[in-house]
């Protein structure tokens, strides 16, 4: 009896189903879990990807090296994951091109995880990402890279704290050499499959006039639009005077999932056009 | 409730909570990061331990010795890939070359293959292709990986950081410095790059100025025609020194056109300020030396040779052909050139020139042996190449400087030869690819054709001072 026991706590901890992970490459069929690798630009955001899926998508030292989406997949415990590679960015409220890939897809691709990496030598800046992203989804994971070079840096990070401050996993990591990818792996599954629940941080601090404005809106967009995803962000826009949100409500676009993906393409379209005519 | 009304309602509350809505929620968003990163700090001496990173950053990104820094960073680069290229290029084109061709043509004639259908492959699609292999593979693989070694320490921003001032006052985007080095690899993928430009004025003139980056389809020629015309002219022991120096030189006047073209378009078709930006400089990072090795290897050498060989093989074919099909006994190949040579010579080219850039418009890397193959086939020099529309291997550079002297090349030829490889259409690739970023004609026109008419301007003028002073 008591070996059994054993036997399942070794199951449980992470090191023992290191055996269980697969890297897939670019196999992503029948994928079981969406999962969005999400962050500031130059975080090492590919380099983790690489080192989730095996794949050698190419990596550099600049801001802005990845500008399209880049996707693969691994194996983990039976279950499929798919994973997206987003280009870095600084704020989900911006409207620059490369970031509106990012974007688009945090908001209407519908992650069941949303992986932010974060440069644990530049803690504070990137949490502005980390907190506009908590504010639009319930799954996600600070993945707090580069955190070998954090502590060449003498910079020290309490995760623990962290955590509890955001309300979700925070993992430690140096993707460079495969550092903690084990424990972000499997709370990938645990957050994912819902064995962990998130309870993220939510901004405070605004007025209430404009917290209550957000909410009374959101609540009206979500009773006209039951289907999508992200009603606060939209809210937010409106109020903001978002022409393209505008259009997009006006015409009825914002309605159902597969029109919002239109949508996306159709704003992309409709930057060509501005190109032309630039 | 209806959707126009939740727009009546939106305004409305926009009227109430005021216009500085998207501030008042970015500062709570900064106080509470705030708040959750000093919470979370157990430590942080960061202040003490950056002090080898700004020693670094403040020499290479300094006023007075940036520039020089790159130019010398530069010219190593170019003069390591000079000078090691040249004996595993000897070798590959003893392999395949010297000792594949004739063996594979006489088992093809043991089997039975007719005159053409071996003359088709062998002479043409197959030398086409041992010869990309052997003149591109040596570079690229020392190239690239010195490259990739400078970007994955974090030098490519200092670079960047370092032109900002020139292209802002261009009228383009600091971030224009980063696409153009990324064309500095591939012009396709430069283009591609331009994604991290926000504004649509100055994404365009990224694109259009983009071509004016030489791309490692052009590197070989650069390298080749300098070795020969510059180098030959020094003494030896400056030969290699003084042709990397060329072919930096080139690689500088691309930026000084680029910045001249972007100064003019953004004075004229594309009028606007230059938007402001922030760029984050890395850390430098240790690179991974062999990650470094096998990613380049893969991602650019790999992938770069493998589309040369497609494009190669196939216009292997059209030489041959064009060389071989006569029409009133003379082939369509010596039709164009005497057709084209007086125009030709005007610019400081000839008709060869001319021709080869018109069957290599799918891949610049096939421009010099189709100039070989033509200019023998012109000369009718006999003993060197192997047949009418044999694109052939030269052993050493003296072979190949011995063809052009017979073709009627100068010293002219040759600088202009260089700067038409600067100043010419993109390749098919890259015009594709701008037709797919942009979606317009009109500009993928204007991109295509803005550089040739400069690399014939830029010619003609050049030849006529030439033949005054000489």
């Amino acid at each position: 009896m008591s070996v059994q026991k054993v036997d399942h706590n070794c199951a449980d901890c992470p090191i023992h189903n290191t055996g269980n992970l697969k890297k897939l490459g670019i196999d992503m069929t029948d994928h079981d879990y969406v999962v969005a690798l999400a962050g500031n630009p130059n975080t090492g955001k590919s380099t983790v990807f690489n080192s989730l899926t095996g794949l050698r998508q190419h990596t550099g030292n600049w801001p802005g090296k990845t500008v399209t989406r880049a996707e693969g997949a691994f194996s983990y415990n039976d279950s499929k994951f798919k994973i997206v590679d987003l280009p870095g960015t600084y704020s989900l409220l911006s409207t620059s091109t490369d970031e509106e890939v990012a974007r688009d897809f945090i908001l209407f691709g519908q992650p069941d995880v949303t992986v932010i990496v974060v440069d644990a030598t530049r803690l504070e800046r990137n949490l502005n990402l980390v907190l506009q992203v908590l504010e639009i989804t319930d799954r996600a994971i600070v993945c707090l890279n580069l955190i070998d070079e954090a502590s060449r840096n003498n910079i020290e990070i309490d995760t623990r704290t962290l955590s509890k401050d955001l309300g979700v996993p925070v993992i430690a990591t140096a993707a460079r050499t495969n550092v903690g990818m084990q424990e972000l792996i499997s709370k990938i599954e645990e957050v994912s499959s819902g064995k962990y629940i998130c309870k993220p941080h939510r901004v405070t601090g605004n007025s209430r006039k404009i917290d209550k404005a957000i909410n009374d809106l959101s609540d009206k967009i979500h009773k006209e639009f039951p289907n999508l995803p992200n009603p606060k962000w939209v809210a937010l826009r409106l109020l903001e005077g978002d022409q393209k949100i505008i259009d997009a409500l006006k015409n009825g676009d914002l309605g159902d999932l597969k029109s919002n993906y239109e949508m996306i393409q159709s704003v992309r379209e409709e930057r060509k056009e501005t190109i032309d005519v630039a | 409730m209806s959707r126009k009304n939740l727009l009546v309602e939106a305004n409305a509350l926009r009227w109430e909570i005021g216009d500085n809505l998207h501030d008042t929620i970015m500062e709570s968003i900064y106080a509470d990061a705030s708040k959750i990163a000093s919470r979370a700090l157990i430590k942080n001496e960061e202040e003490n331990s950056f002090v080898i990173d700004r020693v670094i950053d403040r020499l290479i990104t300094s006023r007075w010795l940036g520039f020089p820094l790159m130019f010398l960073m530069l010219a190593i680069v170019f003069w390591i890939t000079i000078v090691g290229a040249n004996y595993p290029s000897g070798f590959l084109a003893w392999l395949l070359v010297d000792l594949g061709q004739p063996f594979l043509k006489e088992t093809a004639m043991s089997i039975g293959f007719p005159a053409w259908l071996s003359g088709l492959i062998f002479d043409g699609a197959y030398l086409a292709m041992a010869w990309v292999i052997a003149v591109m593979l040596p570079p690229m693989a020392i190239f690239f990986p010195m490259f990739t070694l400078l970007e994955d320490f974090g030098y490519l921003p200092r670079v960047a950081f370092n032109l900002d001032n020139l292209f802002r006052k261009a009228g383009a985007h600091g971030k224009q410095a980063l696409s153009m080095t990324m064309g500095f690899g591939c012009n396709a993928a430069g283009i591609i790059s331009t994604r991290i430009i926000d504004s649509p004025r100055e994404r365009l003139i990224a694109i259009i100025t983009n071509n004016f980056s030489l791309c490692n389809g052009r590197w070989p020629t650069q390298i080749l025609i300098a070795t020969i015309f510059i180098g030959a002219a020094a003494p030896a022991h400056l030969a290699g020194l003084l042709s990397a120096g060329a072919v930096v030189f080139i690689a500088l006047l691309g930026i000084v056109f680029s910045l001249l073209v972007s100064w003019g378009l953004s004075r004229s078709v594309l009028k606007g300020e230059a938007s402001t930006f922030s760029l984050e400089l890395p850390p430098y990072r240790p690179p991974r030396i062999m990650q470094t090795l096998y990613t380049s290897l893969i991602d650019r050498t790999i992938f770069v040779l493998w589309r040369a060989i497609v494009f190669a093989i196939p216009a292997g074919v059209v030489i041959w052909l064009t060389a071989n099909i006569d029409i009133a006994g003379v082939s369509i190949a010596e039709h164009f050139i005497s057709w084209s040579n007086p125009f030709g010579l005007l610019l400081g080219l000839n008709g060869v020139i001319l021709l080869a850039y018109i069957i290599a418009i799918p891949a610049n890397e096939i421009v010099i042996p189709t100039i070989l193959m033509l200019t023998v086939l012109v000369t009718g020099m006999s003993g060197l190449g192997e047949g009418t529309g044999v694109m052939f291997e030269l052993d050493s550079i003296s072979d190949t400087s011995g063809i052009l002297a017979a073709g009627g090349w100068t010293m002219l030829t040759g600088i202009n030869l260089m700067l038409f490889s600067l100043l010419h259409n993109p390749c098919s690739t890259t015009i594709y690819t701008i037709y797919k970023e942009t979606g317009s004609i009109k500009w993928t026109a204007v991109s295509t054709l803005l550089p040739v008419v400069m690399g014939v301007v830029v010619c003609f003028f050049v030849a006529q001072l030439w033949y005054l002073f000489s």
